[in-house]
């Protein structure tokens, strides 16, 4: 069995936790990304606790550090409720585009894709691809036209069509480049003036160190991000960084994807997220 | 609250420095902050512990052979420096040409590593050099990404090999087959063969693409690595070397903030170099990786031989030549030399990005966060709305012809007084300073128009001989 249940055997049937075996829960913690500030204080919070509550205590310890904000998706009555997609390169937006595309889809709700990647090479051509896939109408613009103007006609398009939502994906952008970051503003701008954006979702790729946390804290600067899409955990990547996010910054993770496919995406679930960690 | 590794290592450095003499609790205390500072760069944790463990112990072995009074902190910095560098790799290495050409490239990485724009990066590097490459496209999983190969392809005029449309259907190892093929008879001397993303762990997908390399025996299999990756990419690297194994590593992304402390602990475990680096969205952000730059970066040093190159290769040596010809001969600088700077600095690239390359750059981490890119588009954008006789001579610049300026570029009057009345303070500087050795290319810029926190603060010139030997050698040519 893993370190965590050995741990509790130890906690709960006499206090002989070694040194040994707090650096081993160190390491755990720490291979897992949650960063080592983080993971400090779990270890000095978990330090405290005896007896037989160990097993649940020490959930507690982990559950403690996650935000409390809801982590259900904010649908308006109005139509449509926009979602905005936003995240560095490479994390997973495109895909997760499509994936929540399909999912609310099939919550029989109309469902419009905005490609506002209007920057990489081909990045329109892979949200039609799965577009055509799930026969859900994608709104482009020409190759390196203005990003918000095509987020802009994707708005128009779903209030006038009266789509339930709209998903609007973004170009891969590092948050330190603010020029690109700044468009990333405009795009939001020019969405709200057509209808308010209910969701800005930023994509976390679960391999991301500990840098995911300036992302998270540059893009939350910039368009006010409401929630984590915490993708690749599918590989062997335990994702802490995220949980770093949710302790230091309190943007609760909305979704988890696992895997390439269009229906590996699922609500995110707090407590198998922590069990998952220390398995 | 997020500091990179270079400022940590800064501070680490700088309380050590402060003290006179060094003991023992110092060593340690200076290791446990080392060692905080390169888990949050992302240096996988057993790297970490050896590391840190090497720099204590050499660190104490040093210290009685110190003479008292001699600069105990550097000589600590010293045995950093160097096992830093030793780690990351003593000099990079190159690919190597087959005898027989093709010489085959394969590229093999996670998901969304960056593999399709490098695969366009690499073939742009070495047509470059005279190289006739073909990219081909094996990636027929992502939507997609065929697609997205032969736009760079295109746009960088190398032919691209994609007789799949991809998107889940066809097979990659006859594409890559069949693209070898392909290449021996048009005589293309070089191959490069982009794969799709897979998992470390993923069983299935790793034997595909060790089906791909036994196909086409690549002279190189360079492993595509995100430099933003935590922990984790100690055992995805590892899982790509015992299922296809590599001989090299690309580090992507590099211009994020990302420390990329990931890159130790790949070297370090793999024992496979780091052989080029990724350093932004367009094709010519890419360069072969330097590890003593990579170290000094590490360190706080800054990346000033990076910055040097980047400068030699934007301003043309006849305008730099003419504008030190100006200097010293008393002539007045004049916008439109200012003009001809700007156009130089936009070749180089984000201003953003070759401040973070100056030494110290660390500490003014936030003014370099803030700089406003925008601000020299604008400034570029009044200059180029003025006549050249304007140019020449900033003093008949009367009000309607500042009205009219400020309509062509589409800025308001006031930003072109400003622009106008600080070119004549800056010129007026110039003319002070004159005779000084200011580099004709980077003199004026940083000050002009350009809204950086302090210009003043960043210290171009620093007395100090470096423990670096490229930055050494560079105070030296200055
Ligand atoms: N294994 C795995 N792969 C994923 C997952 N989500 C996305 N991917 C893959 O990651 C790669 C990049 O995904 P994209 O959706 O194109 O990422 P993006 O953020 O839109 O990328 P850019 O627009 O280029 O910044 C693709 O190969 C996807 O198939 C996931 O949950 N698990
Ligand atoms: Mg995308």
């Amino acid at each position: 069995m893993g370190l965590f249940s050995k741990l509790i055997s130890k906690l709960t049937n006499s206090n002989e936790v070694s040194l040994s075996d707090w650096k081993t829960l160190e390491a755990d913690l720490l291979a897992a990304d949650i960063g080592p500030k983080i993971v400090e204080s779990i270890i000095n919070q978990a330090r405290l606790i005896r007896g037989d509550q160990a097993q649940s205590a020490l959930t507690q310890v982990l559950m403690k550090s996650l935000s409390r904000a809801p982590r259900e998706m904010n649908l308006s009555v109005a139509k449509p409720s926009t979602f905005l997609i936003v995240g560095v390169n490479g994390t997973g937006k495109t895909t997760s585009a499509a994936k929540l595309a399909a999912h609310f889809q099939k919550k029989s709700l109309t469902v419009i894709l905005g490609a506002a990647d209007t920057f990489r090479a081909a990045a329109v051509e892979q949200l039609q691809t799965w577009g055509k896939r799930l026969d859900i109408l994608v709104i482009s613009g020409k190759e390196a036209s203005d990003p918000a103007a095509v987020a802009f006609e994707s708005a128009q398009k779903a209030r006038d069509s009266h789509s339930d939502i709209l998903i609007i994906d973004t170009a891969g952008r590092l948050h330190n480049k603010s020029d690109l970051m700044h468009e990333l503003e405009k795009v939001k701008r020019v969405v709200e003036k057509i209808t308010p954006v209910n969701e800005v979702l930023l994509v976390i790729d679960a391999t991301t160190g500990q840098n995911g946390l300036i992302q998270a804290q540059v893009f939350s600067e910039s368009v006010a991000v409401t929630g984590i899409i915490l993708t690749k955990l599918d590989g062997s990547a335990k994702g802490g960084i995220a949980l770093s996010i949710e302790a230091t910054l309190d943007i609760p993770i909305k979704w988890i994807a696992t895997g390439e496919s269009i229906e590996d995406i699922a609500p995110f679930d707090p407590e198998r997220y922590i069990e998952g960690l220390l398995a | 609250m997020f500091d990179s590794l270079t400022s940590r290592f800064s501070s680490a450095f700088s309380s050590l420095r402060s003290r006179g003499k060094i003991s023992a609790s110092d060593v340690d205390a200076t290791c446990v902050q080392m060692r905080e500072a390169l888990l949050e760069a992302d240096v996988a944790l057993p790297v970490v512990e050896d590391f840190i463990e090497e720099i204590r112990t050499r660190s104490l072995a040093l210290l009685p052979s110190l003479q008292a009074g001699s600069n105990q902190a550097q000589a600590i910095f010293d045995v950093v420096n160097a096992e830093l560098t030793r780690i990351l790799g003593s000099e990079a290495r190159r690919v190597r040409f087959s005898k027989k050409p093709p010489t085959v490239i394969m590229l093999a990485g996670l998901q969304g590593a960056g593999k399709t724009t490098l695969a366009g990066k690499l073939a742009k590097y070495y047509a470059d050099q005279g190289n006739t490459p073909l990219l081909v496209a094996s990636d027929l999983q992502r939507p997609n990404a065929v697609t997205q190969l032969q736009i760079l392809g295109q746009s960088i005029g190398v032919p691209v090999f994609a007789p799949e449309e991809g998107n889940g259907k066809g097979n990659p190892v006859n594409v890559a087959t069949d693209g070898i093929k392909y290449a021996s008879a048009k005589q293309f001397n070089m191959v490069i063969v982009d794969t799709a993303g897979r998992l470390g762990i993923d069983g299935e997908l790793m034997n595909e693409a060790v089906a791909i390399r036994d196909a086409i025996s690549p002279d190189e299999i360079l492993f595509v690595v995100d430099a933003m990756m935590g922990q984790d990419a100690v055992r995805t690297a590892q899982s790509f070397q015992e299922g296809v194994g590599f001989d090299g590593v690309v580090l992507t992304k590099l211009d994020g903030d990302a420390r990329g402390g990931s890159a130790l602990s790949i070297t370090q475990l793999t024992k496979r170099p780091i052989m080029f680096v990724s350093t932004g969205e367009k094709i010519s952000d890419f360069d072969i990786f330097y590890p003593d730059r990579m170290a000094s970066r590490i360190l706080g040093l800054g990346d000033v031989a990076t910055l040097a190159e980047q400068a030699k290769k934007a301003f043309d040596p006849a305008t730099s030549a003419k504008l030190e010809e100006k200097f010293s001969s008393g002539e007045d600088f004049t916008l439109e030399d200012f003009l001809e700077q700007l156009q130089a600095m936009s070749k180089m690239g984000s201003m953003s990005k070759m401040l973070a390359m100056l030494p110290g750059a660390a500490s003014m981490k936030k003014q370099i966060e803030n700089f406003d890119e925008g601000e020299l588009v604008r400034t570029r954008a009044i200059v180029q709305s003025m006549t050249p006789t304007e140019r020449r001579d900033i003093k008949v610049l009367n009000g309607s012809r500042r009205a009219r300026i400020a309509l062509g570029s589409g800025r308001a009057v006031s930003e072109v007084n400003s622009l106008v009345e600080r070119f004549s303070l800056a010129q007026k500087a110039m003319k002070a300073m004159r005779g000084g050795s200011m580099p004709a290319g980077m003199a004026m810029p940083a000050g002009m128009g350009a809204s950086v926190g302090k210009p003043k603060q960043v210290p171009t010139k620093k007395k100090s001989k470096s423990g670096n030997p490229a930055k050494r050698a560079l105070e030296e040519r200055s």
